[in-house]
């Protein structure tokens, strides 16, 4: 027999780039690449019996109200006074220095939430905080979501501002950075309080 | 003078599909589908408060916004519409897509709910997705929002 010296021709995968390509653009076209971020919060437990509400019985000193009413104005509330707060649209921060304050007490003024000894526990013990505090938030069924989300964040802000506050005073660290046992120590000192009432009709629908 | 016939050598590109598959790869691996086709069109709020999304596969969406062309305009009105998964719904139904999505989830416990909403949407719309959100006991929610510095 002769020895055909016959070779396989390659196969041409000159074609394969672009292929390749085509796919490429293809997932380039349908995918997204975006995180989502956003802020979280939590909602309360739904209520057990729609029949029973019970009004808590809050002292005044212990409740800052924030209003927001269809127009997107802001009606602050305190111990310290109310009435509108129109620096707001220009500088958001007004609320979070107030809210800070008002959470913080620290002069323990009586104007502002009564300071009640609480057991931290860990390496602090007890600890003088506005344990009762309560923000509420309430919101007309015509206020804008802009600016209710931005008095949501201001407020969310005030707390995260004055946890890191306090552990890096008491760690040296940054709160995101402590572990899960001395953020839940820090939790405690600054407990998060917001209430949504129900939205009212304040001055009429719009 | 001899013509010396020096031809450029061509480039080898065998090589090429393999880089492009190793970047297709990677977009694959960073980017998410698209979820839905959107209906409305939303401006986000901008926060500096944000957190970020960490489990794709347990956050269901609602998009709240006007709708997104004229085509939709006209048939519905320029109000605000809610969008669950492709079509327009009725706060009352958010009931039912949640308990759906809940289902198709691993870890139910987690199950986190973006509300995308845009900035001008009145907060009746909202109030009203909060309080189906709470009966339904979906309770961890989250303002989706950009990041403002």
């Amino acid at each position: 027999m002769a020895k055909g010296k016959k070779k396989v021709p390659g196969l041409n995968t000159s074609s394969t780039a672009d292929i390749s390509f085509m796919l490429l653009i293809f997932f380039l076209v349908t995918t997204s690449m975006d995180t989502d971020m956003g802020l979280s919060r939590r909602l309360p437990q739904p209520p057990e019996d729609e029949e029973v509400k019970q009004e808590m019985k809050i002292k005044d000193r212990n409740l800052m109200e924030v209003r927001i009413n269809s127009a997107g104005e802001l009606y602050i509330k305190d111990g310290r006074g109310a009435g509108l707060c129109p620096e707001f649209n220009d500088n958001p921060e007004v609320l979070r220095d107030r809210a800070k304050e008002f959470i913080k007490n620290e002069i323990g003024s009586p104007l502002l939430p009564e300071l009640l000894p609480t057991d931290i526990g860990g390496d602090i013990g007890v600890k003088y905080v506005t344990a009762d505090h309560v923000i509420s938030v309430q919101t007309d069924r015509g206020t804008p979501y802009e600016k209710y989300f931005a008095v949501q964040n201001e407020l969310v802000a005030a707390y995260n501002e004055l946890r890191d506050e306090i552990s890096k005073q008491l760690y040296h660290r940054a709160f995101l950075d402590l572990d899960a046992e001395h953020r839940d120590m820090i939790r405690k000192i600054y407990p998060q309080k917001i209430s949504e009432a129900e939205p009212k009709n304040y001055g009429g629908d719009k | 003078m001899k013509k010396t016939k020096r031809e450029m050598p061509e480039m080898n590109t065998s090589s090429l599909p393999d880089l492009i598959f190793s970047f297709l790869f990677f977009i694959m691996m960073v980017t998410t589908m698209r979820e839905v086709t959107l209906k409305v069109r939303f401006t986000k709020p901008s926060g500096t408060e944000l957190e970020k999304l960490e489990k794709k596969s347990a956050v269901s969406f609602i998009y709240v916004g006007p709708p997104s062309d004229r085509a939709l305009e006209e048939k519905y009105g320029k109000n605000t519409q809610i969008q669950l998964n492709d079509r327009y719904a009725d706060p009352k139904e958010i009931r039912d897509f949640i308990y759906q999505e809940r289902q198709s989830m691993e870890n139910q416990a987690d199950q986190v709910v973006s509300i995308k909403a845009d900035v001008k949407t009145q907060m009746g719309y909202i109030t009203d997705i909060k309080e189906v959100l709470r009966r339904s006991n979906a309770l961890k929610i989250n303002y989706s929002a950009t990041r403002r510095k």
